[in-house]
């Protein structure tokens, strides 16, 4: 397969060079190919093969190789660099990254902050340590839904 | 922008084909770098929906959670489909590039058969939620999964039915101008949902199966 793509050279430059964007090549995309395939093969054994004792531990891990995952797809498939469409596009990646972070980052503190402080006026809650709090404040939500159900008229 | 607009002079004078007649300036990468904001802007519809997941993803209401739900086998399985499709098209482009109009279709034609494969598994791990009990209407976190996968899942389908739509226009035009601009904004489209997808599987699936 590999030798049928690497023979002919770029001879073919009509429609494309003066177009502007990235010329792909079979090396680009096999790189971007097999770091994909190693950077999803080693999230799935760490959940799957229960490598680390920790949940936190490995949440973070494989949060993180997906971070690195998107990078690859973005270098190598999507061809993004700060030269292509004279850097427009970039421009607007980095802008929609700014939003995007604030958008998640943003609506998880807001939101479990939120929990956190309805937590006290729960009468089942109140003997709980305040480690415990955090970890159990997703649940709170639901229990806020029944207690205004209760409440209204 | 200026090296752009100095590069389109050839464009008015395109061949008979060219169903296309646009005779103010008009520079060339517009339509690819106004599909990149487009798909920039799809980025917050997504990011907006993972929000609602992160937010409501741990609210079983007393249902099932996802150790119990998700089935990762099945999950890899359909991660190893949508980068085989997404490395397929990569070919296609390759041989776009190489003026070769059937090896073109070829690949195109296998990176549809992929997301096909894709979203076969998908339906059939949504239906069989739901005949579990386990629909949207379930739990904030069915909820929230069942809107985010399933937006992904119908941003794969349309895919799918551009994806063979300019198979069409491939057959019959052949590789002329405006059809490798389309193969380009369906390989940015086709791409960023992989990219899409690693965030699904990372967050949802993997982070979700975590006790």
């Amino acid at each position: 397969m590999s030798e049928h793509h690497n023979h002919s050279a770029h001879g073919d430059e009509h429609g494309h060079g003066e177009e502007g964007h990235a010329h792909s090549t079979l090396k680009g995309y096999m790189t971007g190919f097999i770091l994909s395939v190693i950077l999803t093969a080693i999230p799935f054994w760490l959940v799957m093969g229960k490598v680390f004792d920790k949940s936190s531990t490995t949440a973070a891990v494989i949060l993180a190789i997906g971070a690195v995952q998107i990078v690859v797809h973005i270098i190598y498939f999507l061809h993004m660099n700060p030269r292509s469409e004279g850097g427009w596009s970039m421009l607007a990646m980095i802008f929609t990254v700014i939003v995007v972070g604030i958008t998640l980052s943003g609506s998880i503190w807001v939101m479990f902050h939120l929990n956190a402080n309805m937590m006290p006026s729960m009468p089942d809650m109140q003997q709980m340590a305040p480690s415990d709090l955090s970890s159990t404040a997703p649940g709170a939500l639901n229990k806020m839904h029944h207690m205004n159900m209760n409440d209204m008229p | 922008m200026s090296e752009i607009t100095a590069t389109s002079t050839g464009a008015v004078s395109a061949d008979s084909s060219s169903r296309f007649y646009v005779h103010e300036h008009h520079p060339e990468n517009g339509t690819l770098l106004g599909f990149w904001i487009y798909l920039m802007s799809d980025c917050l519809i997504f990011a907006c929906l993972f929000a609602t997941y992160a937010v409501l993803g741990r609210n079983y209401a007393g249902g099932p959670g996802g150790a119990e739900l998700f089935e990762l086998p099945l999950v890899a399985l359909n991660t190893a489909f949508l980068l085989l499709s997404s490395i397929t098209y990569g070919f296609a482009m390759l041989e776009s590039q190489r003026d070769r109009v059937k090896q073109t279709l070829i690949w195109l034609g296998i990176t549809g058969l992929f997301g096909a494969a894709f979203l076969t598994l998908e339906l059939y791990e949504f239906t069989h939620l739901i005949m579990e009990g386990a629909g949207p209407q379930r739990s904030g976190f069915l909820t929230s999964f069942f809107a985010l996968v399933g937006t992904h899942g119908l941003h794969v389908t349309f895919g799918i039915v551009w994806l063979i739509t300019l198979m069409f226009q491939l057959g019959r035009h052949g590789l002329i101008r405006e059809n490798r601009r389309r193969l380009m904004c369906l390989s940015m489209f086709w791409h960023f949902l992989d990219v899409v997808w690693i965030g699904v599987f990372t967050f949802v699936y993997l982070m979700g199966v975590l006790p």
